[in-house]
């Protein structure tokens, strides 16, 4: 037993809702998960994707920080519903129009500002995100100083939603030439949005920029294939996807 | 696919929500991810008033061919009324 207890690796984190100041110095909702230790350790922010500030989104963040991240998960619907269930916020939000580009990235300022302050942490700061998400994390990229970001088939990084809806999404691969960071895009071939001429093109601005970048496009996966909760959840290329996340991070955050 | 297809019309009537009836203000509908429906995309209907707020909403959440069904028997059923169709005089 003695033997037994030697070899266990302690392991331990903490998660917890907290409040953070955000665009405009608003105070939002985040979600916050850290591992238990004096680390110090590296950042992650996470993006939710559109259906909402959700359980599933909560859950990565988690697993970020059995990893060995101090990750934090805004709510980027918080001024739609700060007390509302997840999806009616969504919902809501999509009504007005969606999320703006600029309070996005004032809201994305506030949690990066919180992460560089902890003093458990290393100061250096990654950003991923998922479907709506994924653009979302390229937008922060570009216009925050980050030091590692994923972009998970995030739609529209080119390309405009067609016209005569109340979403306001404009396409952000004019942005690519301020990219702060090295880019690890996830992708699945079966996508239509992003379609794999879209992954093309914006892997060709991020060449004529020389900007450090590797994207992987999974076949037999099409959208969403993370998400576990979701009949679009495709194994081998979340697995294999992990794996990057993790090589990725570790090779620009924890060096 | 992560489509942000969304279309949003003004409506006239009432929603049922958790806390009882309400008078509607808009519809949201959108084919896009959905909250809790088993399928990869859904037909997506916000019945809602965004002036009592989020938790003011009605959403459904349907097969694209639950969808397409459901408009032939709004259909159906007002043409049985005797309402002429959209568009018709």
């Amino acid at each position: 037993m003695e033997m037994e207890s030697a070899i266990v690796k302690y392991e331990g984190l903490l998660a917890e809702t907290i409040r953070i100041a955000g665009h405009d110095g608003d105070e939002i909702g985040a979600y916050f998960a850290r591992p238990l230790g004096s680390g110090p350790y590296p950042g992650v922010i996470v993006i939710h994707h559109m259906p909402g500030w959700d359980e599933a989104t909560k859950e990565i963040t988690r697993r970020f920080a059995a990893h060995g991240y101090v990750a934090v998960c805004h709510n980027l619907h918080y001024r739609e519903g700060p007390n509302s269930s997840p999806d009616d916020a969504a919902a809501a939000a999509r009504a007005a129009g969606g999320v703006p580009d600029d309070r996005f990235v004032g809201d994305t300022g506030g949690a990066l500002r919180y992460l560089r302050a902890l003093p458990y942490a290393t100061g250096k700061v990654g950003v991923i995100g998922y479907c709506s998400g994924g653009r979302q994390a390229y937008l922060a990229a570009c216009r925050l100083p980050l030091d590692a970001a994923v972009d998970c088939y995030g739609a529209f990084v080119v390309g405009t939603p067609p016209a005569g809806m109340p979403l306001r999404m404009e396409p952000i691969i004019g942005l690519t030439a301020s990219l702060s960071c090295p880019l690890l895009g996830l992708f699945g071939a079966e996508d239509t949005h992003p379609s794999s001429a879209e992954t093309a093109q914006i892997e060709e601005a991020l060449t004529t920029h020389h900007k450090p970048y590797e994207f992987h496009t999974y076949p037999g996966a099409g959208h969403a294939f993370f998400a576990t909760d979701r009949v679009s959840y495709r194994p081998e290329a979340a697995v294999d996807g992990w794996q990057r996340i993790w090589t990725w991070f570790g090779r620009y955050l924890n060096t | 696919m992560c489509s942000y297809a969304t279309q949003k019309t003004a409506v006239a009537g009432s929603g049922k929500g958790p806390d009882g009836w309400f008078r509607l203000g808009s519809a949201t509908v959108y084919f896009d991810h959905p909250y809790h429906a088993p399928y990869e995309h859904t037909l997506n209907i916000d019945f809602a008033n965004e002036e009592l707020g989020p938790g003011s909403r009605v959403a459904v959440e349907l097969s694209a061919e639950s969808a397409r069904e459901l408009v032939r028997c709004v259909e159906a059923a007002l043409a049985a009324a005797g309402l002429p169709a959209h568009g018709d005089s």
